[in-house]
């Protein structure tokens, strides 16, 4: 979805002003410590998946995603995944009382399993019986399609040329996953020369390299 | 929930505060997930303390030292990052999948994560604000060397930057340059003097001097 989050390119936000690497505490606020806490371990019930958390952030209103700070994008996702998966109910959220006659069967991270869990990790990975459509070194283009759902391809890539560079094999497809459905698909990394996403005013030795999925590109020659 | 939005540095209130609306608001669906049955306070605070206390840029920093003093770990790393990197004991959430940039005389290599903020957490702990900032996220990738420039890193455009989009489960880390003049030093003190922000790609690092400054 062409929502808040996209940010490739915008112009008006201003400097960066970084804090300084050897003061920079990891949280900011004592709450943004639960709500990283309260993401994590409620991911691990197994109702969602990171696209799906990710769309969930990405769903706002793009003047609320923008304004937010980044612990309150992840508030609001979590809000919106735990009453679409029936976890908690409007009310519940609402008055803050519960209802206990949801009863739950939920299985709950414990402290004792969070170092293994968190190690364990979750491969995307997914072998696919069809071979690669590109080939590193050909030119490629990627589809000027602007999905409602959620995506992996910026913006500023939709209908640029570049290069593959590296074919990383088949990884879960984030479109789909957003949607509960698990396929993959070729995931491939397209180097863009910096002149043909910006302009040729902007070419000054400078590449920027995107992860995209087989469904994203075409070959460069065809004309969409 | 409003008044943090003006701030650019946002800081922790004063203990004799009242607690700020958000805090409220996160302090009652901490307690109605616990109340019903969804979460563990205690699996909570392990969570907190793991990426506060102990997963943090050392462990990338302990990476990029051995590469530097150990010729077969650095090829082991280029070639096939994941099992290099696990071989220090390094792996799991966000970092399944991970590829290592290397920087040379005339590559310079900055990630960025334009969509939302993926970051190679078992190497870097989780990142910094401006990391996941809007700024950041839309011009590292429209014009990387003015975000340079911002971070006190001038260089020339017969150096190539290379800006990598972390838009798929790839994680990216940097491969700094070592420090010139670092050829005694050992591999522990190497790993004092790679900065978290040389393994993003906004620093370089600076030559080394024993005296220091």
């Amino acid at each position: 979805m062409n929502g808040g989050h996209d940010l490739g390119g915008m112009h008006g936000l201003g400097a960066i002003n970084p804090e300084s690497e050897t003061d920079e505490p990891v949280f900011h606020h004592p709450w943004e410590r639960r709500v990283f806490a309260l993401t994590l371990a409620t991911g691990f019930l197994g109702h969602w998946n990171i696209d799906q958390s990710r769309h969930a952030r990405e769903r706002q209103h793009p003047i609320d995603y923008l304004r937010n700070t980044y612990y309150e994008n992840w508030l609001a996702g979590l809000q919106t995944l735990l009453i679409d998966s029936g976890l908690l109910t409007e009310a519940e959220l609402k008055s803050g009382f519960c209802d206990k006659s949801f009863p739950n069967q939920e299985i709950v991270l414990t402290k004792k399993e969070v170092k293994a869990k968190l190690q364990e990790g979750k491969s995307v990975e997914l072998p696919i019986a069809t071979s690669p459509q590109f080939v590193i070194g050909q030119e490629v283009m990627v589809v000027n399609r602007h999905p409602i759902g959620h995506t992996r391809a910026p913006r500023y890539t939709r209908g640029r040329r570049g290069t593959v560079i590296h074919q990383h094999g088949g990884h879960i497809f984030p479109d789909d996953h957003a949607m509960g459905d698990q396929t993959g698909q070729h995931l491939y990394t397209v180097c863009f020369d910096a002149a043909e996403l910006w302009g040729q005013d902007n070419a000054d030795n400078e590449q920027v390299y995107v992860d995209l999925w087989e469904s994203y590109l075409t070959s460069g020659r065809t004309k969409q | 929930m409003q008044d943090d939005h003006d701030h650019d540095h946002a800081h922790d209130h004063d203990a004799t505060e009242a607690p700020s609306e958000i805090e409220l608001r996160v302090k009652a669906l901490e307690s109605l997930l616990v109340e019903k049955g969804l979460v563990d306070s205690a699996a909570l605070d392990e969570l907190v303390d793991t990426y506060e206390h102990h997963v943090g840029p050392q462990n990338g920093a302990h990476v990029v030292a051995k590469a530097w003093v150990d010729p077969v770990f650095r090829e082991h790393l280029l070639a096939n990052p994941g099992s290099a990197i696990a071989s220090l004991g390094y792996s799991g959430r966000q970092g399944e999948h991970i590829r290592v940039l290397q920087n040379t005389d005339s590559v310079h290599n900055l990630v960025v994560c334009t969509l939302c903020s993926c970051y190679p957490w078992p190497l870097l702990g989780l990142p910094p604000q401006w990391y996941k900032s809007a700024p950041y996220r839309a011009r590292a990738v429209s014009e990387p060397r003015k975000v340079l420039d911002e971070f006190g890193t001038h260089l020339g455009t017969d150096i190539s930057i290379q800006v990598w989009d972390s838009t798929s489960e790839m994680r990216y880390l940097v491969l700094p340059q070592r420090p010139v003049n670092s050829d005694n030093v050992s591999e522990a003190e190497l790993q004092q003097l790679v900065t978290r922000n040389s393994m993003i790609g906004v620093e370089t690092l600076k030559v080394f001097s024993d005296t220091n400054d």
